[in-house]
Formats: structure tokens, sequence, C-alpha cells
């Protein structure tokens, strides 16, 4: 047989998938050995013990200083961070992005602004950020919502567009007014799509929320990781990012399977495209 | 993907030399006291004396100063530029023996704590106080506290990226800052800004240092005797009055982002030794092992030491007044043989 065409089985393609995590694992591990082996101490490669050391002192350990068990203090303020400033951004990108699609009017006006905004590198601005809204957390909350809701908003304009200007017409002619096929039309159409959207802006918003926790914080995922960096405690930032990639994933799963609950027609559309 | 994995693991594991060896780099950041080592390099006065020991030196700049201590930590300079408490809780701390071959200077008003709303340093009580958390700038906050009978749990700490603390003090819900020149003193130039305590209040505890690796400079003299030489030439160029020190003085000034005066406004509030004899009478002094066990139990408290320190003491740290905390784990060493060495005039080109 062709090797194009062999297909692996499913229990092979679980551990085909796993290989290479555990092959980066076995290079990790005797990295760190040869290097503690010459140094006991060495900080930068440090041994999976000491990882699960740290950990345990941070998630099961009350802190000394504040007596807080740090890891779900950082946790659930980078969390309600994160679902603040994307949840206001799918809000704002929903209206505006559906407003923009749906009435000409409104897209002339507003579309080359939010074109313009969007071109913003948001780090570039931060400065005027914090004079404007201060070191708090709304100035974490406003750095996502900048840098990722004109994505949105031109993801969900774009959509609007897409959608076949037969169903609009035929709305009409059983006298639908506007509202009606915003409401009933367009907006059904758009949700699923939303949830793309936010998906796809997931990897953004945590870049910029770890940028804003690095700048001024006292709690968060991304202020421990910048925090420890100062004496080099590998021992909690590999843990920390693990921490983070394995969020992130769930988050992106979770949305894709509220999707999938919510919306089957979409993704059963999707499937016959070829994609998942 | 096994040769990739065979180099990624060679990679990881390059390790720092301990052998003899000609070819060295040490690594510098921009600070008031470190600017000497840019005008070294650039006047060719480094590679001059590197050429008599029959060795080679690169000088490298970083930008960012934590990340240069953790390439030296990590073993990819012999040397590089930093405070006493970094060289403690980084270096010393990760295991890698370091000794500091030349000390600079101290700060003597260049790190400062200011208040918004506020007289004097009792009134920061309560309030929220932007800095740099676990630096320098942390520690001269807790002695400051400690003067004046406050204590950390009497304000809350919020830990600012130096590069937006000049921009932060402009914010309303900013009220106290702790930071060093040249932000320090550009954020006492605004209005209502009083600067309420500073380092000349705790002469010579915050100290600038060339640190080297232990077994590099003890495999290799030279590295140490050519480093020596080169920085108490350049001292000798920017100490002196008259043209030739206003022009390598301005250089520094220019090379630090500032100018002649800007840079001559932060030398006043640095304790330059420019004499080898003027650093050696200071690291020989008793003050040193005292300042050395504040800095060991500040950075204890805040976990800096490691997990395995059960106490302040954990870290052995050598002095010539004597040894504080643990004999037995000596992992930071003030060794002032080279500087005697240049005070005594055995170090010519």
């Amino acid at each position: 047989m062709r090797i194009v065409n062999r297909h692996p089985s499913s229990p092979m393609r679980w551990i085909l998938g796993l290989l290479p995590f555990i092959l980066l694992l076995l290079v990790y591990m005797a990295a760190s050995e040869a290097r503690l082996a010459e140094n006991a101490n060495d900080k930068l490669l440090p041994g999976i013990t000491k990882m699960a050391d740290a950990i345990q002192r941070l998630a099961f350990e009350p802190s000394k200083r504040t007596g807080e068990y740090l890891f779900w203090q950082d946790t659930a303020s980078s969390l309600t961070r994160l679902a603040m400033g994307v949840g206001i951004s799918a809000l704002i990108g929903l209206i505006i992005g559906l407003g923009n699609g749906a009435v000409p009017l409104m897209r002339a006006k507003l579309s080359p602004l939010v074109v313009a905004i969007s071109l913003i590198p948001p780090m570039a601005i931060l400065p005027v950020l914090f004079i404007i809204f201060g070191l708090g957390e709304l100035s974490k909350v406003v750095l996502i919502v900048i840098g990722i809701a004109p994505f949105i908003i031109r993801d969900m304009q774009a959509r609007t567009l897409d959608i076949p200007s037969e169903q609009l017409i035929k709305a009409q002619t059983l006298s639908a007014n506007s509202w009606q096929l915003i409401q009933r039309v367009l907006l059904p159409q758009l949700l699923p799509r939303l949830l793309d959207a936010v998906r796809l802006s997931l990897g953004s918003a945590w870049l910029f929320l770890i940028a804003a926790e690095a700048i001024a914080a006292t709690d968060g995922l991304g202020y421990r990781i910048f925090l420890v960096r100062r004496y080099m405690s590998m021992d909690v930032i590999l843990p920390y990012v693990f921490w983070i990639t394995l969020l992130a994933f769930l988050i992106d799963w979770g949305l894709r399977l509220i999707s999938k609950k919510a919306f089957p027609w979409y993704h059963s559309q999707q499937s016959q495209g070829g994609q998942s | 993907m096994k040769i990739k994995a065979t180099a990624l693991a060679l990679l990881l594991l390059a390790s720092p030399a301990s052998f003899a060896k000609d070819n060295f780099k040490i690594c510098w950041s921009i600070y008031v006291g470190w600017m000497p080592w840019h005008y070294g390099e650039a006047e060719g006065i480094v590679n001059k004396w590197a050429d008599k020991y029959d060795i080679e030196i690169d000088v490298v700049q970083i930008n960012d100063y934590v990340e240069s201590i953790n390439q030296y930590t990590a073993g990819a300079f012999d040397g590089c530029t930093m405070t006493n408490m970094d060289a403690l809780t980084i270096p010393a701390a990760g295991g890698v023996d370091s000794t500091a071959l030349i000390v600079g200077d101290f700060s003597n008003g260049n790190d400062g704590v200011v208040l918004k709303n506020g007289a004097s340093l009792a009134d920061i009580k309560g309030q929220q106080v932007n800095l740099v958390e676990l630096s320098v700038s942390h520690y001269l906050l807790a002695r400051g506290l400690s003067t004046v009978g406050l204590s950390e749990k009497d304000i809350k700490v919020v830990n600012t990226s130096d590069a937006d603390l000049v921009a932060a003090f402009t914010t309303p819900d900013v009220t106290a800052v702790t930071t060093w020149n040249p932000l320090l003193s550009e954020i006492t130039t605004m209005p209502n800004a009083a600067k309420v305590f500073d380092s000349s209040q705790i002469p010579g505890e915050i100290i600038d240092l060339l640190v080297v690796n232990t077994e590099t400079l003890k495999a290799n003299p030279a590295f140490g005797k050519a480093l020596v030489g080169a920085w108490y030439e350049i001292m000798g160029v920017m100490s002196a009055d008259g043209e030739a020190g206003e022009k390598a003085r301005y250089a520094m000034g220019m090379a630090s982002g500032t100018n002649l005066k800007g840079y001559e406004a932060q030398l006043a509030s640095t304790k330059m030794f420019y004499t080898p004899a003027s650093a050696v009478e200071f690291t020989t002094s008793a003050q040193l092992k005292d300042t050395m066990k504040y800095v060991a139990e500040f950075s204890f408290e805040h976990g800096l030491l490691g997990d395995g320190a059960a106490d302040a003491t954990f870290i052995g740290i050598e002095t010539p007044a004597g040894v504080y905390g643990d004999a037995s784990n000596i992992q930071f060493r003030f060794d002032p043989s080279y500087m005697q060495m240049a005070a005594e005039g055995k170090i010519k080109l």
C-alpha cells in the first residue's frame, strides 16, 4: 500500500501523538541530570522533583508572608482578567461587527476607524494606556480589549457580509423589518462564528494578559513568572508555563464543545467542507 | 529528530569551562558605575591589557540587567556587573561560586523612596508602593522602613517594571515609588514629589561589583589581572580634572543616554572608588560583613536563597573581615587580592 494511503489505527494515533512529547521530556531530563551532576544547585534546568516541590509549596502551602495559596490566587486573578477582557471584546465584536456588516450606513462610518485601530500595536501605546486607565485592574482588561476586539469586529463584519444576500431578500419578501433581519437571520448564523473568532484570538489575549501582568501587578500567572525571573527560578517558571498551556487548551476545548452542542448545524456544514 | 534532539541536548549541556583558557567574555548593563566598561572597550583599554597577558576579553553590553546576570549564571559569561544583593541571590544561590573581583562603587543616593503626599518616610504607612519587587529598591525600602519602626506589613508592594515607573508616577493611583537613577532624578523633578529616603542613609550597603566565576579566576589569574589593570586605568582617566577626564565622562554620559551634566549628577550620588587603595579599604572593613548579613537576611525572608535554605546563613559569604554564614558552603567571595596588587603597583603595563 502507498504510504499516503496508510492511516494509523486509533490507539496507534495516540501513541504516535504522544511520542514527540515523551522524547522532549527524556531530552530535558537527560540534560537536566547532566547539569545537576556538575552543580547540584543549578537553576537553569531544574529536575522534575524540584519543580514538583515548588508547585507543592505554591499550591498547597499557605504563603509565609500573606497566608494565601499563591498558585490558586494567581490562577484565579489571571482567569478573571482574561474572562473579562475576552468577554467584553466578544460583546463589542458582535455588536459592532454585526452592525457594520448589516447596516451599510454604519459600515461607511465605522469600518475605516476599526481598521485603523486594529493596526495600532497595543504594546506601543502602553504608556498612554497607563496614564489614562491607571495601573490597576482596568488597564489590564483594557489592554486585552484593545488587543483583540478590533480583530473580532473585523471578522464578524466579514462573516456578516458572507451571508448570501438571497437569504436577506427572501426574509424581506416575507415582510421582515431591519431589526427582525438582524435578530432572526443574521445573529443565529453569527454566534458559532463568534465562538470561532474568540478561539482564534485567545492566544493573543493570553499574550496581552501576561504582558500587562509583567508590567504592574500584585498577583497573576504572568506576575509570578516575571517576579521569580528576577532570581532565575526555573523550577517555578516551567510549571507555570505548562499550567498556562493546559488552561489555554482547556478553554479552547471547552469553547469548541459549547459550539458543537449549541450549533450542531454549523459543525455538520463544516465537516461537509472537510474541516474539523 | 534524533540529530535535532542530540543537538538540543548538547546545547543544554553547555556549561562554563573551568580550566585554563585564553578567551573570556564579560557582560555589563547600563548603570552609572558600569559605564567605564563601555569606555574601556570603545577606547581599546581592555584590549590593551588583555594583549599584555596574552588573552582575549570580550566586553558585551546587555540591555536587560536581570537577563545579563541570568546569562552569567547559566555559564554564557565568565564575569558580569551586578550588585552585591543580586550576586548573592542569583549566581551564588544557583550554586555558581562567584567572586567580587572589582568593588567599583556604592550607591550614595542613587536609589530612593519618593512620596507624592507626605514629607517623611513614616507617611508611607498604608500606601501602595510601586517598585521592582525583589530588587535592590525593595531592599532599600525594607531597610528604610526599619529605620522608622515600620515593616513591609504596613505597606503594599506592587511589582512594576522599571521601564514604566516614570509614566506610572504621573497617574493618580500611584502615590509612592522606590527606584534608582536615572529614573529617580526624573521622578523627583515632578510636582508634589518628595524624596523621603535614599541610599545615602544606608551608605555602603548597595554595592556595585564586577563578579567573576571563582573557578575561572583561580585557573586564570591573568584574566583577573587584566581586568583590574584595565579598570584602574579607566578610573584614572575618568576621575582626572581637565579636558581628558571631561571627555571620558562625556563619552560615558552619551552612551548611557544622557549628557555630561546628567552623568556628573549621577556620579555625585555614587561613591566611586577611583583608586584601588580606597576599594581595598572598603572591602576589608568590618562593615562589609554586617552589610552582607542584612542582605542575606532580607533575601532569606523573601525566599531568594532557594528551597534548601533553612535560614539566612545557608550560603557562606567570604569577606576579608570573616565569613558570614555556612563556611562549608561558600558561594560568594569578596577577594581584594587583585585590587591590592593594583594598589601596590604590582599590576603594570
